[in-house]
């Protein structure tokens, strides 16, 4: 099955409802729960990211019986170094932004440890996608459950 | 598999509103033939349904005060939340002796158990290398409601006794043998603020890891109790507990008596769900430990009670300020840590997830339902009225798919299908018998 979720940039108020509503649904499908936390936590940190740095931007959340897929597209800024982004504690969020506990550098970092598979293209000026890849349980790798 | 519930529907006073299933956390509520029935294995028995219940349809299954005769000594188990119910002049340990007037021999209170509890927990942080926050499992219906809807939590559910169970097993250690009575002849009551409570100790007692044998509701006790409470020959009882002890019977109240760590407290069982939601999002990761408390303002506005709980809460505090919360004793911080090494504050019964969200066992035509749920909700008004039964248009939809509902319980898409049919009635009506119709086709 296929949702779609739409994320503005900015709106702080609803931000996170689009992982929510994934994980609900991903309750219901009876998936094991640890898979479920690490497509929460990525997904969650993914959202954020766009409605920390970019305009706009799209979930697309796949799910087949074998894998949970989550793309995130944005219209926003890019990622000019996405290498450096990768490190933990690298953040490029506005000072406001990280006085309200958003922004610690830990996104991507995240993501990457939640998720069985990363890919992020990002064109400067023009925005970034994020592409994971959570595979069903045999496959999964370990949550070793850190957060931000 | 079944599980107990002590919340029930009264038949004969549920007039079908539809105030319950909008209420419910997990909604288990759905109106079926004028009168609302409880999906047992959604329900965690919080109560919210007793306390919205305008008819007083829903009530929670207790023992009654006759239930004690069966055992030859009797012990009343004293919530700290009993402290705050009475207004007016008079000792706490006046409060105690009326339990003794009501037919019990021994009065225990929880808060001193709730003492020993609040130590074991702050031990419980050293050990834990999970991730944070650990989540309190004082509140039986926050556990039950993590079992439901927030399995993947489980893990970071603190696996220490509660406080009644803390002073139930403690009094079977210290006074048992003392009273040199056997384990059957001691009956052990609780007299309890909260449903879940009752639910929680049957399980327990079914499971063979049980002490507390009965419960009475509060509001049950309350009458008989305040008649002892000014009863010239009630005897004064002393108090053991401290004011920390005390303070459990509100919100905040745990958090305060741990008293070392970065600590989060929420109260009112919507706002936990949120605050967990949250935290299943990996949110909240900078806090150590979550006192969740289902009722608002904690024990004190347990649905069993009768005082109102902003005033009940008040009183309780005032009581522990005066009961002294500079720090739990000394010798019960020792004594805790001795308990604590022989396993004497772990919970023996395992925490189970309960995912009966889950639309299929088999992933794959659990994600043909899904997809069929989605469907559905776009065809549905998106009122979230009620009317059908169902707390919102998409539990509607969930039980459309499975086969638990039909599209024209909707009253909306029912008047669509009348409108629909209304207008094939008119077309047919207007349809003339060939012999006529040549005319009126000239006519027009």
């Amino acid at each position: 099955m296929v949702l779609h979720f739409e994320v503005r940039g900015g709106d702080f108020a609803a931000a996170g409802e689009a992982s929510s509503r994934l994980k609900a649904v991903l309750r219901q499908l009876g998936l094991e729960a640890n898979l479920i936390r690490r497509v929460a936590i990525a997904t969650y940190e993914a959202e954020m990211n766009v409605v920390i740095h970019a305009y706009h931007g799209r979930i697309e959340a796949r799910i087949a019986p074998a894998a949970v897929e989550v793309a995130v597209t944005d219209e926003g800024p890019g990622i000019p170094d996405i290498e450096l982004a990768m490190q933990e504690g690298y953040s490029t969020a506005p000072e406001a932004i990280r006085e309200m506990g958003f922004g610690a550098g830990m996104g991507l970092p995240n993501m990457k440890r939640c998720a069985d598979e990363l890919r992020v293209e990002s064109q400067v000026g023009v925005g970034t996608s994020v592409y994971m890849r959570f595979s069903l349980p045999g496959t999964a790798k370990e949550d070793r459950g850190e957060d931000r | 598999m079944t599980y107990y519930h002590s919340v029930r529907l009264d038949e004969s006073k549920c007039r079908g509103c539809t105030n319950c299933i909008k209420r419910c956390p997990t909604q288990a509520i759905r109106v079926r033939e004028g009168k609302a029935r409880i999906h047992t294995n959604r329900c965690i028995d919080c109560g919210e349904c007793i306390r919205v219940c305008e008819n007083h349809a829903k009530r929670a299954e207790s023992d009654g005060l006759d239930a004690i005769r069966a055992f030859r000594h009797r012990v009343a188990l004293i919530a700290p939340s009993t402290f705050g119910q009475f207004r007016g002049e008079y000792s706490l340990g006046r409060l105690l002796g009326a339990f003794r007037v009501l037919g019990f021999h021994d009065v225990v209170e929880v808060a001193e158990g709730a003492e020993y509890a609040s130590a074991a927990i702050r031990m419980a942080f050293g050990r834990y290398k999970g991730p944070r926050p650990l989540i309190s499992s004082a509140c039986p219906a926050v556990v039950r409601l993590i079992e439901v809807r927030f399995p993947s939590l489980l893990p970071q559910v603190v696996r220490v006794e509660a406080p009644v169970d803390v002073a139930a097993k403690l009094y079977r250690r210290r006074d048992q043998e003392a009273l040199g009575l056997a384990r059957e002849e001691i009956g052990i009551f609780f007299i309890t603020p909260c449903p879940a409570k009752i639910t929680a100790a049957k399980e327990r007692k079914e499971a063979g890891q049980g002490e507390i044998d009965g419960c009475i509701a509060m509001a049950d006790i309350y009458g008989p109790l305040r008649k002892a409470l000014v009863a010239p020959d009630t005897p004064e009882l002393p108090i053991r507990a401290g004011g920390l002890g005390l303070g459990w019977a509100r919100s905040g109240g745990e958090n305060q008596a741990i008293g070392a760590g970065e600590l989060l407290a929420v109260d009112g069982i919507h706002n936990v769900a949120a605050v967990l939601e949250e935290i299943e999002l990996g949110k909240l990761g900078d806090v150590d430990y979550l006192e969740a408390n289902a009722c608002i303002g904690g024990c004190v506005g347990g649905p069993l009670t009768v005082e109102n709980p902003y005033v009940a809460r008040v009183k309780i505090r005032r009581l522990a300020e005066k009961l002294g919360t500079s720090a739990i004793k000394p010798e019960i911080e020792a004594e805790t840590e001795a308990l604590e090494k022989e396993g004497f504050f772990t919970i023996p019964v395992p925490l189970t997830p309960r995912p009966s969200l889950v639309l299929d066992q088999d992933v794959k035509k659990a994600i043909d339902k899904a997809n069929q749920i989605e469907e559905t909700l776009a065809v549905l008004p998106g009122l979230d009225c009620g009317a059908c039964g169902c707390p919102t248009c998409r539990v509607l939809a969930e039980d459309i798919v499975l086969g638990q509902a039909s599209l024209t319980d909707c009253v909306i898409k029912l008047r669509e299908e009348l409108a629909r049919m209304a207008g094939d009635l008119l077309n047919l009506a207007q349809k003339l018998p060939p012999a006529m119709g040549q005319e009126k086709k000239e006519e027009s």
